[in-house]
């Protein structure tokens, strides 16, 4: 058998990769007014574009598939191709990606969170093509929050099309919980961690837990930029990251943040590590089991939706939520957007996908179903929940810094450290020397990452 | 070689036929597409035409009475499809187990052990993965192996239902991990008071108090030892297969004969079928170790990035895919394959040794 | 000696049942919280029963699996078949034609086996891609067959290591060649064994993700794909994930139940060695 597939090799006639004949039609692509005009060298006018993403579950696939009807309706020409891969457990989605790209196979374009995941990774790799162009030609910057052109930029060229905004730093609670333990959660949130931590005394005397926290997949690590964050406030967060730290990672800043880290998890449920995920977590908020759930906004989908995607529950009477203590006034965010590949099959093909993902109608397609808000600043509130109709308002309103768990202020190589640091941490007693033992790991971490000296 | 040789014009005609018939379909497949209905197969079509047009060596060679030659021709396919597949592979990642590479693009630079240096010198993680793949293996290759032999035996004593047993004991082999591991997640919930749930549950309105667990949350070493519960669920079925299939093709004669001889059933098995089964022991503790030392799916499951519950294979996709540390992955992925060979290849030896002796 | 022969069936029937009951205890939980509501699958009331019956679990599972279940079909019957008669043949030739380091050899091909996946997934794209292997059910039939080598040619030389080479002797006197031992002796005693490969090499070609999502397009995933994406999204339905793991495994069961009938006793008279 093997001597078969190298007298195949030797005969190199490509047949193993079979494809469907591209659809032909004899139209020039339905131009918009927001069409590339990049001059390829070899124009495709069809064909299949495959793209690459991780949306494969309620909301997020339905946000997917109202985007793609945007695109058919746009660019009849083209076939979509959805090579969706769930991203969950061992991160399976990045690995395809790279063994692809490693391969020289990439797909016409994936999704990649905004921020060093895309920078560090695939700008630095020379995977990826600068955009200038298009975000000229569809004047794409100017609906853009200028908090994240910067993040999505390498040396001034933009190399990514945002298109969506998920808020991390979102405390949510059962009112009725908090209630009768006599808490009450001043408006826009508790101001420290220590108020926190006081009205965490309240609730574990009423016999329920404080803190729910799902298994350390990512919702340690997440509980973690929000504890952090919530302690140092955001400009001492982002100069953590800077390319020269502004902000000593072996500093007193940092202790005092991981010392409340502790002191949060000795709240957290002590089954945490066998939740499954982030969801279970956010049902004993829902049940009435504990207090506080702290996680991204995506759990408000989970929350409010009808039955077969969400536990259809009341917003304001059934659970609540406001800013992670601490965090008032800031936006923790992260990002998905996609980029333009070298070498994939259909360049043309790529310019119509990101010119749909760019677009105010397409976003507005997809981000009402995803539970996101738009990366642009321009979509119709109307179409938006109660929550992100709020989410919107701060986007705008709020010091904006990016989320290390989401991959917007780290290298994927730098956050893996951490993310090991964390996880022996956790397993540790969390008492001063594990703190101090983390912490040192954490200034290790910035300097393998080559950030700090 | 050639002193063996007997000319059998039918043989030769049918090596020739086949010789044609591959040719033929192989440069047909590689000049057109074979298509069965919107089925592109046309890459099945090369992988058959080669095979057919291989198979014409050996059915030539049968007129040549060295049957030695015969035998090489036959495993040759095999051997080089795993001295690529496999040593070929091998020697990549060992490469790249020496080279700094960091990141999207391939680096090959030789930084020689630096690699394992940093494993073994300064990383808890791996140390824990060391101590817990020892934990895991030795409890999982123990559980599978005597419940798999218990089985089979009580299933060996012309049991009515015995289809319906045997399909039992092997129905959690069919579940795929990435399930099985979140629904042993549930039931070794370790949640107290009102929360408690799962086999606690179980045992607590049994009134079994004293057995409620912290499962897999049990401090360490002792807590890896729970996760061996969901892995011999799903393998001991296999396991007493293995077993039940080498019990069915010894003769009932030799029972008999036993039997005669005034043995009785526990001694049938303890003198006569047990000795025979020792081939299949050693298939079993191989596939089970293999499945042991390389265990990823189920841990990522039930674990959920637990790191007390952390494996070397879930190390080494975090460091390649996560991290972009190819390097230090590939390490990691040749540490474990030393470390199998340190472990099985002396046992196998020994085995071989006893066996020729046999 | 009959009430004590009654006494011991009953325990073997009572150990039967109660291991029964341990194996079937997760499938329970599976069945039980696919047909819940979502709202129901909770972790406290993982006992509870539904509040009505949720069959619609099974159908929006289905709707999930049946695009890739051809895929995984085309895969897994000549993967399984084509590998269980290869391995087959290389244990009958390991175990009986002892050749010049036939043992070394056997030694280099079971070490095979060990290679954690996970680390060469690079070379074996490209490699796959270089003998236009790449993207379509056919290469990944041949990796599994290819992967399934060592394990394959391991049962079967352990399992024909049993049969006593006299007889083959005997065969030879009669004039029997090496296939034709083959053909004629081997296979037809090899039935329990090739159930315990088949159904080996069927489960791990079925239940196969890495390879499938990494060596093949989109259209030709099968349904591992599909499952391990109603696992891994932001918000996960455990009440479809359970009904798509059930259906998932339904074939596989249906190959163990079909394979039983080769699990008979005593084939041949004498075929063993003692």
């Amino acid at each position: 058998m093997l001597v078969a597939s190298l007298l195949l090799a030797a005969c190199g006639t490509p047949t193993a990769a079979p494809t469907t004949p591209p659809a032909e039609t004899t139209q020039p692509p339905a131009e918009t007014t927001q069409a590339p005009t990049e001059a390829p060298t070899t124009v495709q006018t069809g064909g299949e574009v495959e793209i690459f993403s991780w949306w494969v579950g309620p909301g997020e696939a339905d946000g997917l598939a109202a985007m793609v009807k945007v695109f058919n309706a746009d660019y009849p020409q083209y076939t979509f191709v959805n090579a969706a891969v769930a991203g969950g457990a061992g991160s399976n989605a990045k690995a395809v990606l790279a063994t692809r790209l490693q391969a020289g196979n990439p797909p016409d374009s994936w999704q990649a969170h905004a921020g060093q995941e895309t920078i560090a990774n695939y700008v630095a790799a020379g995977q990826v093509q600068p955009l200038d162009d298009f975000f000229a030609s569809t004047g794409f910057a100017s609906v853009l929050p200028a908090t994240l052109i910067p993040l999505i930029s390498a040396n001034g060229h933009p190399y990514s099309v945002p298109v969506n905004i998920h808020r991390s730093n979102v405390m949510w609670y059962n009112p009725s919980v908090v209630q009768a333990a006599g808490v009450t959660i001043p408006a826009g949130g508790f101001t420290t961690w220590d108020d926190f931590f006081a009205a965490c005394e309240k609730i574990k005397a009423t016999g329920k837990v404080c803190l729910s926290m799902g298994n350390e997949g990512f919702t340690a690590m997440h509980l973690f930029e929000n504890v952090m964050i919530g302690t140092i406030g955001a400009d001492k967060w982002n100069g953590l990251w800077l390319p020269t730290p502004t902000t000593d990672w072996a500093g007193a800043d940092v202790t005092a943040g991981l010392a409340n880290y502790a002191k949060a998890l000795s709240y957290v449920n002590s089954d945490a590590a066998t939740l499954s995920d982030w969801q279970p977590a956010s049902k004993m908020v829902a049940d009435g089991d504990a207090a506080f759930n702290i996680m991204g906004d995506w759990a408000y989908g989970y929350f409010a939706n009808p039955d077969p995607n969400g536990l259809a529950l009341t917003p304001h009477t059934q659970f609540d939520w406001s800013p992670v203590p601490g965090t008032q006034g800031i936006f923790v965010f992260l990002s998905d957007s996609f980029v333009k590949p070298i070498g994939n099959k259909n360049p043309e093909g790529t310019m119509a996908w990101l010119t749909v993902a760019a677009s105010k109608a397409g976003q507005e397609a997809f981000n009402p179903l995803k539970g996101s808000i738009c990366a642009r600043t321009d979509c119709d509130k109307s179409l938006f929940s109660e929550y992100s109709q709020g989410a919107m308002a701060d986007w705008l309103s709020n010091t904006v810094v990016g989320s290390l768990t989401h991959g917007v202020v780290a290298a994927p190589a730098w956050q893996t450290t951490i993310d090991t640091a964390l996880k022996l941490f956790i397993a540790s007693d969390l008492g001063t020397k594990a703190q101090s033992d983390f912490q040192a790991a954490l200034v290790a971490a910035c300097k393998s990452d080559g950030t700090c000296q | 070689m050639f002193k063996n040789f007997t000319f059998k014009p039918r043989i030769l005609i049918t090596a020739i036929v086949l010789l044609v018939v591959g040719v033929a379909g192989l440069y047909y497949f590689t000049h057109s597409k074979l298509m069965i209905g919107s089925f592109d197969v046309t890459s099945l079509g090369i992988l058959v035409a080669g095979l057919v047009m291989y198979s014409a060596i050996p059915v030539a060679m049968t007129m040549i009475g060295n049957e030695t030659y015969l035998s090489i021709v036959l495993m040759l396919p095999s051997i080089a499809a795993v001295a690529i597949f496999v040593y070929g592979f091998i020697a990549w990642s060992v490469r790249v187990s020496f080279s700094n590479w960091k990141g999207l693009i391939p680096n090959y630079t030789f930084v020689g052990f630096k690699q394992y240096i940093i494993l073994f010198s300064n990383d808890p993680r791996f140390m824990i993965d060391l101590r817990n793949t020892a934990v895991f293996t030795v409890g999982f290759i123990l559980g599978c192996l005597i419940i798999g032999l218990g089985l089979a035996i009580l299933l060996d004593q012309k049991i009515k239902g015995e289809n319906l047993f045997r399909g039992i004991f092997l129905l959690p082999m069919s579940i795929s991990f990435i399930a099985s591991g979140v629904v042993w997640s549930w039931l070794m919930s370790s949640a107290t008071g009102s929360r408690i749930t799962g086999i606690n549950l179980i045992f607590k309105s049994l009134g079994l108090n004293g057995l409620i667990s912290l499962w897999h949350t049990t401090p360490q070493p002792w807590g890896m030892a729970f996760t061996i519960i969901p892995a011999v669920w799903q393998l001991a079925g296999y396991t007493m297969a293995m077993y039940l299939g080498g019990m069915r093709s010894i003769s009932d004669d030799l029972r008999e004969a036993a039997r005669v001889d005034g043995a009785s059933e526990f001694e049938i098995y303890r003198y006569v079928i047990l000795p025979l089964l020792q081939p299949i022991t050693l298939s079993a503790v191989i596939i089970l170790g293999h499945m042991s030392l390389k265990i990823f799916d189920l841990i990522v499951a039930l674990g959920r990035g637990d790191i007390r519950l952390d494996v070397p294979g879930i190390y080494m996709w975090t460091t390649t895919f996560s991290g972009n540390n190819y390097a230090q992955g590939a390490a990691i992925g040749i540490l474990m394959l030393v470390g199998v060979a340190v472990l099985v290849i002396p046992y196998l030896v020994q085995n071989m040794r006893t066996e020729t002796q046999v | 000696m009959m009430p004590r022969r009654i006494a011991s069936r009953t325990l073997i029937y009572l150990i039967l049942i109660l291991a029964s009951a341990f194996f079937l205890l997760p499938i329970y939980l599976m069945l039980l919280t696919g047909v819940k509501p979502f709202a129901e699958v909770d972790l406290k009331t993982m006992w509870n029963l539904p509040s009505s019956l949720h069959i619609e679990n099974f159908i929006a599972a289905w709707a999930q699996l049946a695009p890739n279940l051809k895929n995984s079909l085309i895969l897994v019957i000549p993967e399984s078949i084509l590998s269980s008669l290869l391995g087959s043949l290389n244990g009958y030739l390991l175990s009986k034609w002892r050749f010049k380091n036939s043992n070394l050899i056997f030694t280099l091909i079971l070490f095979g086996m060990f290679i954690p996946y996970q680390s060469i997934l690079i070379p074996l794209v490209k490699f796959m891609d270089f003998i236009q292997l790449y993207g379509g059910l056919p290469g990944l039939v041949f990796v599994h067959i290819i992967y399934g080598i060592p394990i394959t040619t391991l049962i079967f030389r352990n399992y024909y290591a049993g049969i006593s080479t006299e007889m083959l002797e005997a065969g030879r006197i009669d004039g029997a060649s090496l296939t034709g031992l083959y053909r004629f002796l081997i296979l037809p005693l090899s039935a329990p064994s090739f159930a315990v490969v088949i159904i080996w090499q069927f489960t791990q070609a079925w239940n196969d993700f890495l390879f499938a999502v990494i060596l093949t397009n989109q259209a030709y995933w099968p349904v591992t794909v599909a499952l391990n994406n109603l696992a891994g999204s932001q918000l996960v339905q455990w009440n479809v994930l359970m009904a798509a793991t059930l259906l998932a495994a339904l074939p596989t069961l249906l190959v163990y139940l079909l394979l039983g009938r080769f699990f008979v006793r005593g084939l041949m008279a004498g075929s063993l060695k003692g």
